[in-house]
């Protein structure tokens, strides 16, 4: 009932969303290879299905190998910056260089220095999601309450008593936030890494289609990118309900 | 819980003249800030408490008090004057001296009220199992036993001071400095509190340095009570409260010789510098 109730409001604008599209495409001044109706795409994700999930588990790959990347380099540069001051101050101007960098001209670089496999989208996924994680955790690490520290200080704590002990745990719900995001970007990353240059993948399969005027084919490939990133965004979610579950007891509290 | 239990419980108390006491001796503390240039928080403030004996330290807001707490625990140097505890002036030593219970009682909302006590022994390299161990004897002696599983968001707001409270005596100190301990409680659960503190340290004796903006309060816990200035923070009237401690409230309170004590401490703070 809950369930329902929850999943209805955004049940209800799906179907208007689909709805509308539908409508859109079968108008006739709409050309068929410019716009697939729902339908249509349906019916190629039917037909297409097999080659579609091969593309996927490749792409899903380089997805979650480049999140985890992300993730590990993340938290060693968050945790680094956190302990030791200077270093923020040297680094953190640089963190932001890095995500002003336009990943679509860095693809085809990536692809020449690493090669046409899995490497080049790997560095491409975790460069993107690297961003967010690291000032996120950062974040999270710098919001414990001074209050906190100084009693940490009075109990005899050593710096990484308090890192373990309190700011860590402290910082989980920034870092699961920037997770969230990562995952949602994360796609587009391999995407991006999967055009400059590949042999396998969904994205390479929606760039193929697209060339080879499929268009059902390339709707349908963007159908599953998109549920991998909402996917990935509620596998971040309810590993932050597992990971944080005190957030509950505090919003549970009268 | 009846007084007769909790001292019938409690392990055999520590005489009061082995206890480590702390003092003061013309301590100024200045801040710099960017905004109102310099501000001077104590100045030239001498005090001192024995060992075993509860010295509440009351002030307007402002007058220092906390800054005060920081020096005792060694959370800071003084800028002029001395500050010992256990006769040691380094900052180490106060810090191994002296237990440090701030105003909220922070206490870590991904841990259980066990677990959060017994913080103080692991920082210190106890195994969380052991630590856990060793505290829960405390938590049921002094009535928690069956809080021991909650998450601080499960507890009122007395519960959560009696926790910070256990996890500061588990620290393992001579000495503890109570900063408002009871500030941010409504006035029932206060009076209850104040009752279960003066039980606490009739049971765990220690020395005591308690910091608090209300004369009632100073006057019911202290052995002695110390006023202090508005800012910068001078001594400016010392009582000595001839109750035994730990008091029935009641009594107490309408004692009139309590209400005389009260109406001199309180003539003390409002009197013009």
């Amino acid at each position: 009932m809950t369930v329902v109730r929850r999943w209805l409001p955004t049940a209800l604008l799906l179907g208007a969303g689909v709805a509308a599209w539908q409508g859109v495409a079968s108008l006739a001044t709409v050309d068929d290879l410019t716009l697939a109706s729902p339908a249509e795409t349906v019916a190629a994700l039917a037909d297409d299905l097999p080659l579609l999930l091969d593309g996927a588990l490749v792409t899903l790959l380089e997805v979650v190998l480049g999140l985890a990347l992300a993730v590990a380099v993340g938290a060693v540069a968050a945790v680094g910056m956190h302990l030791v001051r200077p270093l923020h101050r040297a680094a953190y101007p640089v963190l932001v260089a890095s995500q002003a960098i336009p990943v679509v001209v860095l693809a085809p670089l990536f692809v020449l220095a690493f090669d046409y496999g899995l490497a080049p989208k790997l560095a491409i996924v975790a460069l993107i999601c690297f961003f967010p994680v690291t000032v996120n955790l950062l974040d999270g690490l710098r919001s414990v309450e001074p209050d906190l520290l100084k009693l940490m200080r009075s109990l005899g704590a050593s710096r990484l008593a308090t890192l373990r002990r309190v700011e860590l745990p402290a910082a989980l719900p920034s870092f699961f936030s920037g997770l969230r995001v990562a995952a949602t970007v994360s796609v587009i990353g391999a995407v991006f890494g999967e055009w400059a240059g590949a042999d396998e993948g969904l994205g390479r399969l929606v760039l193929l289609a697209n060339n080879q005027l499929q268009t059902p084919r390339v709707y349908a490939g963007i159908v599953l990118l998109t549920l991998m990133a909402v996917g990935l965004f509620l596998l971040a979610g309810l590993a932050e309900r597992l990971a944080v579950p005190w957030k509950r007891a505090e919003a549970a509290r009268p | 819980m009846a007084t007769t239990q909790l001292r019938a419980a409690a392990t055999e108390p520590q005489p009061a003249e082995d206890i480590a006491g702390v003092e003061l001796r013309g301590v100024t503390r200045r801040f710099r800030s960017s905004r109102s240039g310099e501000v001077v928080a104590l100045r030239g403030l001498d005090l001192c408490a024995a060992g075993g004996e509860v010295l509440a330290v009351v002030g307007p807001s402002g007058c220092g008090k906390s800054t005060l707490l920081e020096l005792l625990a060694g959370l800071g140097d003084p800028d002029e004057g001395s500050v010992a505890a256990r006769g040691i002036t380094s900052r180490e030593g106060r810090l191994a001296a002296c237990a440090y219970m701030p105003q909220r009682d922070l206490l870590l909302p991904w841990r259980n009220a066990l677990a959060n006590a017994a913080l103080a022994l692991e920082v210190q390299g106890v195994a969380a199992g052991s630590a856990r161990r060793r505290a829960l004897p405390l938590f049921e002696r002094f009535g928690l036993g069956e809080f021991a599983g909650a998450l601080p968001a499960e507890l009122s707001g007395g519960m959560r001071q009696r926790v910070a409270f256990l996890r500061t005596l588990l620290a393992g100190r001579p000495v503890l400095l109570l900063d408002e301990p009871f500030g941010a409680l409504d006035s029932i659960t206060r009076a209850t509190m104040q009752e279960w503190l003066a039980e606490a340290l009739a049971t765990e004796p220690r020395t005591v340095v308690l910091v608090t903006h209300d004369v009632r309060e100073a006057l019911y816990l202290g052995d002695r009570v110390a006023v202090l200035s508005p800012r910068p923070g001078r001594l400016v009237a010392e009582l000595c409260v001839p109750f035994e401690r730990p008091r029935p409230r009641r009594e107490t309170v309408t004692d009139p010789a309590f209400a005389a004590l009260e109406e001199r401490a309180l003539e003390a703070l409002e009197a013009p510098r």
